[in-house]
């Protein structure tokens, strides 16, 4: 997906590109519709955390350090049940996807001068709806700006997310049922249009949809990986399909 | 190993279960993009893992869901995502129309099917 270099900002020793990025990216993540859908999926995460009997302290820092919704799902809901064994080698499975995320993001957003330690903040903030937002976003950004327009919107995002945490911990006790899993569907429910709205390649909207079919089949068939097994075989067929499309272009 | 989360302080689990084994896989993404440029094949095979890893994501939530939204039947999640999807469609992609439509179609399903069953 080459994009065109945006017009490079004259340099200007007052106001460091990062800085004007920074600011540009906090102001785009309270703007962002997404991020406000994210800001409920952690009001469903609060709720959960308030269920399960965490304290608020607690639920408030997973998100602060974590901010990966499933992973910290995943944590909260083994925290009663399950080993400790069993629930590292889950949450360590869940958080593979950000893997992916991050390498496909980073070459978008570094510049010819970015060293690879300025990229490890951005790389904290990439989570899905980070993620989304940033490749829809930052084409729009000068290149110089970019790393710190990346940390602008995941640090808005994760206050959001903390915000949107501690407010369904309180609001737990006093939502009726059906209102809770309307919060818990949030999520599902925005990862779905935003993904399809955001992938524009052929290569990612046949690897999503192929997902979509092959995922929830390996997960009712038992299998633990699911995800990551559905992920590589639709991921395989989207590729595949690009490859043979440039073959006979 | 058997050891539960009783056993320990809940701060340490935080930090041991839920912060480093998400932040391992930031670190080792920065590393690996390093030399790589945007218009690489390779991240044009990642960054379909990445996109097919999302609709993992939303079908275990759906399929295997947690807390309150479990009660809500199966049949009922998945009709209020395929109601929340078309009205995205319907609506020239609108991010918020579909998430709207979809939830308003979980709430009135939960409602008729009950969130007991």
């Amino acid at each position: 997906m080459p994009m065109p270099e945006a017009p490079q900002a004259p340099p200007s020793a007052h106001r460091p590109p990062g800085w004007a990025g920074f600011s540009a990216g906090l102001a785009a993540s309270f703007k962002s519709v997404l991020a406000w859908a994210l800001f409920g999926t952690f009001v469903g995460l609060g709720g959960l955390c308030f269920d399960l009997g965490v304290s608020v302290w607690w639920a408030a820092l997973s998100t602060a350090i974590i901010f990966a919704a499933p992973a910290q799902v995943i944590l909260v809901t083994t925290l009663g049940s399950g080993t400790l064994v069993q629930a590292a080698v889950a949450v360590t499975l869940s958080a593979i996807r950000l893997l992916p995320m991050v390498v496909a993001l980073l070459p978008v957003i570094r510049g010819p001068h970015t060293r690879s330690r300025d990229l490890v903040l951005p790389a904290h903030f990439v989570a899905v709806t980070m993620w989304v937002e940033a490749f829809r976003l930052t084409p729009r950004i000068p290149r110089d700006q970019r790393v710190g327009f990346c940390n602008g919107l995941g640090l808005g995002m994760t206050v959001l997310s903390v915000a949107g945490t501690v407010l369904g911990y309180f609001l737990a006790a006093r939502l009726p049922p059906i209102l809770a899993a309307a919060v818990l569907f949030l999520t599902p429910m925005t990862f779905l249009v935003s993904t399809i709205r955001g992938a524009t390649a052929i290569s990612d909207r046949l690897a999503f949809v192929a997902s979509l079919v092959i995922t929830p089949v390996l997960i009712l068939a038992g299998f633990e990986l699911a995800l990551l097994y559905g992920a590589l075989a639709a991921g395989a067929l989207g590729y595949g399909v690009h490859r043979l499309r440039k073959a006979a272009a | 190993m058997s050891a539960t989360f009783k056993d320990v302080n809940p701060y340490l689990v935080l930090v041991l279960i839920g912060f480093l084994p998400n932040e391992i896989w930031r670190w080792l993404g920065v590393f690996v993009a390093r030399g790589l440029t945007e218009t690489s094949e390779f991240l044009v095979w990642v960054r379909a893992v990445a996109t097919a890893i999302l609709a993992g994501v939303i079908a275990q939530l759906i399929i295997v869901p947690a807390g309150s939204l479990a009660a809500v039947p199966l049949g009922a999640r998945l009709g209020a995502l395929a109601v929340g999807f078309a009205v995205f469609m319907g609506l020239r992609r609108s991010v918020i129309a579909g998430v709207i439509a979809g939830e308003v179609a979980l709430i009135a399903a939960g409602m008729l099917f009950g969130t007991g069953r």
